[in-house]
């Protein structure tokens, strides 16, 4: 009887995991999300060569291009940082779209209260409220959490869809534009209450600085302080936390509040930036996106900056392509989550070991 | 309200609940054996428009079912060789399959915005759909609606009853017990899966199909988060997700109703808000309750299981 090869594969768990693997991996799913990709243009019927070009290329090689960039990054790093937070510490905040949509009311009442105002107070008190906004949205579930248990997964999830039906009740009915012609748009708002332009002819405003800003903050807190040590181990080991004596219930408020907050700051600055007024729809979908983005960038603040960077892409890369040569806009969602199924798989090298071993059924 | 209106809003409810059973009861039995699928939204958007696809092009709604089931069994298997082959993070694998699905089923139903189909057929007996009240409540539904009721007998009985079942639960209980006792926890898991996904898939089909028959992007506008929602209510049983269910759609269908009649002076979008307002009240009052000790999860819910080689 002939035997098979003496050798299989063998898969074991590493004793660490694998901080070569760690980075490596990110990389090699954006490779295989665009390796997919082509593949999709191929079925799809558009030629492969220029459909990749116009999606990955050509939008990064005007300023214009790089600008937009950072305009489409700046809210996908802000609430990324923040959910990377709770993700660490288990604390599973999906809602951040809905804290964002909060943070853009809130903001966006101060903005129309004060519309024709002079003054520099406005912004920084319109961040305030952005910022209160998405904070005290995001409060809900870390109450039903922390008091009752509740899954916060669900609760935050379900809100986004209040806040999103709270802002179209606000835009159709009470703040309408009075000489708008019946559309459900807001005044446009006035210039005390719009973001300082960075670079003449751009949409880059002063808030990808603070985005920038805010990851590095991130960064320090999880790194040289005590309390992002606290996250750390909450989210790695909840027994030693709780042996530590960490409280969990505080910790839990804490990343709810954060990442609810960076949200609403998000939505602030999307409606003083390049919106610049409130419209029933304000992102894109970021704070699910920035759910992709964090994980991308492996729940690091540093990290974060680069995948929220290639998440951009996505978006304009994919109205590049719907302009150049007709691509539906949708592709740009089944890259995202295409992205994330290739980290998540490419995860399991991060975690186990494959190698060569002997065969074992041919011992006697 | 007479007696005709209110068979018309009890044949309404039964319209915004099937979907939800479908996807709930599915997911019930992925959670028994021990496994958290959150993509639940994605794999009913890719059963709805699957199923709205396939009817529209070979004009048989039966085909258009199957492929609906087999689509989101479809969606449900790469769920499971990442989070059970591969050992990936079941929360964030699900949240990955439904960003994924909302956007494949975009792009898929692109060209079919807009078109028409042909709504499942109704069931119709001669003399006894035309009853009065109960007539079209009880013999005037389509097949998947009776399907749906067939299929919480059938997931009771199989989860309770039958050996399979048994060992489906201990699974979800203990996998390392089952493990041990030679059970394949991983083969078990895939089933159980599987069986999740196609029943999120025929929820998917009936919105689609038979609830407003069309196909619309997003259409599903989060009942795959409801029924997650709605297995938790149920404390993981079969006949109280179908309480859940019917809850749920009466509630979709009266603030409808409240809607149409003027909203009792308040916006339209507020009343919208009240399925998921009360799908977060609800799981509070679950979580909240006197009987929080007894909410059954089972043991292994969310955790992943790699028998050492």
């Amino acid at each position: 009887m002939v035997r098979g090869p003496l050798m299989r594969l063998r898969i074991e768990p590493r004793q660490e995991t694998s901080r070569l693997m760690l980075y490596v991996t990110p990389v090699a799913a954006v490779i295989m999300t665009v390796l997919t990709g082509l593949v999709l243009f191929v079925l799809m019927g558009y030629a492969p060569g220029p459909t990749l070009y116009y999606f990955f290329v050509s939008p990064l090689l005007t300023l214009y291009g790089l600008s937009e960039l950072m305009v489409k990054a700046a809210p996908l790093i802000m609430i990324g940082v923040g959910l990377a937070m709770g993700f660490r510490a288990n604390v599973w905040n999906i809602g951040a779209e809905g804290q964002l949509t909060c943070g853009a009311i809130a903001a966006g009442g101060v903005a129309l209260a004060l519309w024709e105002q002079e003054g520099l107070w406005i912004l920084p008190l319109m961040c305030a409220a952005g910022i209160a906004g998405g904070a005290l949205y995001a409060a809900i579930p870390a109450f039903l959490k922390t008091r009752f248990d509740v899954n916060e997964i669900l609760t935050s999830l379900m809100l986004t869809y209040v806040a999103t039906l709270l802002l179209s009740t606000l835009v159709y009915g009470p703040w309408k534009d009075p000489a708008g012609f019946n559309f459900p748009y807001s005044r446009m708002f006035t210039d005390a209450a719009i973001l300082p332009i960075l670079m003449e002819g751009t949409r880059l405003h002063v808030g990808t600085l603070v985005a920038l800003l805010i990851a590095v903050a991130g960064w320090v807190l999880m790194t040289f302080t005590i309390i992002g040590f606290q996250i750390r181990v909450l989210g790695q080991a909840p027994a030693a936390a709780r042996f530590a004596g960490f409280s969990r219930s505080k910790l839990i408020w804490l990343c709810l509040l954060t990442s609810g907050g960076l949200a609403g700051l998000a939505g602030t600055f999307e409606i003083a930036g390049p919106i610049g007024q409130l419209v029933p729809v304000i992102s894109p979908g970021y704070g699910f996106t920035a759910i992709i983005v964090a994980f991308l960038g492996r729940l690091h603040p540093l990290g974060i900056i680069l995948s929220g960077l290639v998440m951009a892409l996505s978006y304009i890369g994919g109205e590049n392509a719907q302009v150049e040569v007709g691509l539906p806009q949708a592709v740009t969602g089944v890259f995202q989550g295409l992205l994330l199924f290739f980290l998540l798989a490419s995860d399991f090298v991060v975690r186990y070991r494959v190698r060569l071993a002997p065969a074992m059924g041919d011992r006697p | 309200m007479t007696i005709t209106s209110l068979g018309l809003v009890l044949l309404t409810i039964i319209g915004a609940a099937t979907p939800l059973l479908f996807a709930a009861l599915g997911e019930l039995v992925t959670e028994k054996s021990g496994v958290l699928n959150l993509g639940v939204e994605g794999m009913m958007l890719a059963g709805a428009v699957v199923g709205f696809a396939v009817t529209v092009t070979t004009g048989s709604s039966f085909l258009g079912v199957l492929a609906a089931a087999l689509a989101g069994a479809g969606m449900a298997f790469l769920f499971g060789v990442l989070t059970l082959t591969l050992a990936a993070n079941q929360v964030a694998t699900g949240l990955a399959l439904t960003i994924f699905g909302i956007g494949l089923s975009a792009l898929f139903g692109s060209g079919f915005v807009g078109v028409p189909v042909a709504p499942l057929p109704k069931l119709s007996i001669a003399g006894l759909s035309d009853l009065p009240f109960f007539g079209p409540l009880l013999f005037g539904q389509d097949a998947l609606v009776y399907l749906s009721i067939v299929a919480v007998a059938a997931v009771a009985w199989f989860l309770k009853r039958s050996r399979p079942g048994m060992i489906l639960r201990a699974v979800g209980e203990s996998d390392l017990s089952a493990h041990s006792i030679g059970y394949n926890v991983i083969a078990v898991r895939y089933a159980a899966v599987l069986f999740g996904g196609a029943m999120a898939g025929l929820g998917g089909a009936f919105l689609s199909l038979s609830y407003t028959p069309m196909w619309a992007e997003e259409m599903t506008a989060g009942r795959g988060w409801i029924s997650l929602a709605l297995v938790v209510f149920a404390s993981w049983r079969p006949w109280r997700v179908m309480l859940g269910a019917y809850l749920f759609g009466g509630v979709t269908i009266l603030q409808l109703y409240a809607q149409g009649a003027g909203g009792l002076g308040v916006p339209a979008q507020v009343m919208s808000m009240l399925p998921y307002l009360a799908t977060v009240l609800v799981l509070t009052i679950i979580a909240a309750g006197p009987w929080k000790g007894r909410l059954d999860a089972p043991a292994c819910l969310g955790k992943p299981f790699r028998p050492s080689t």
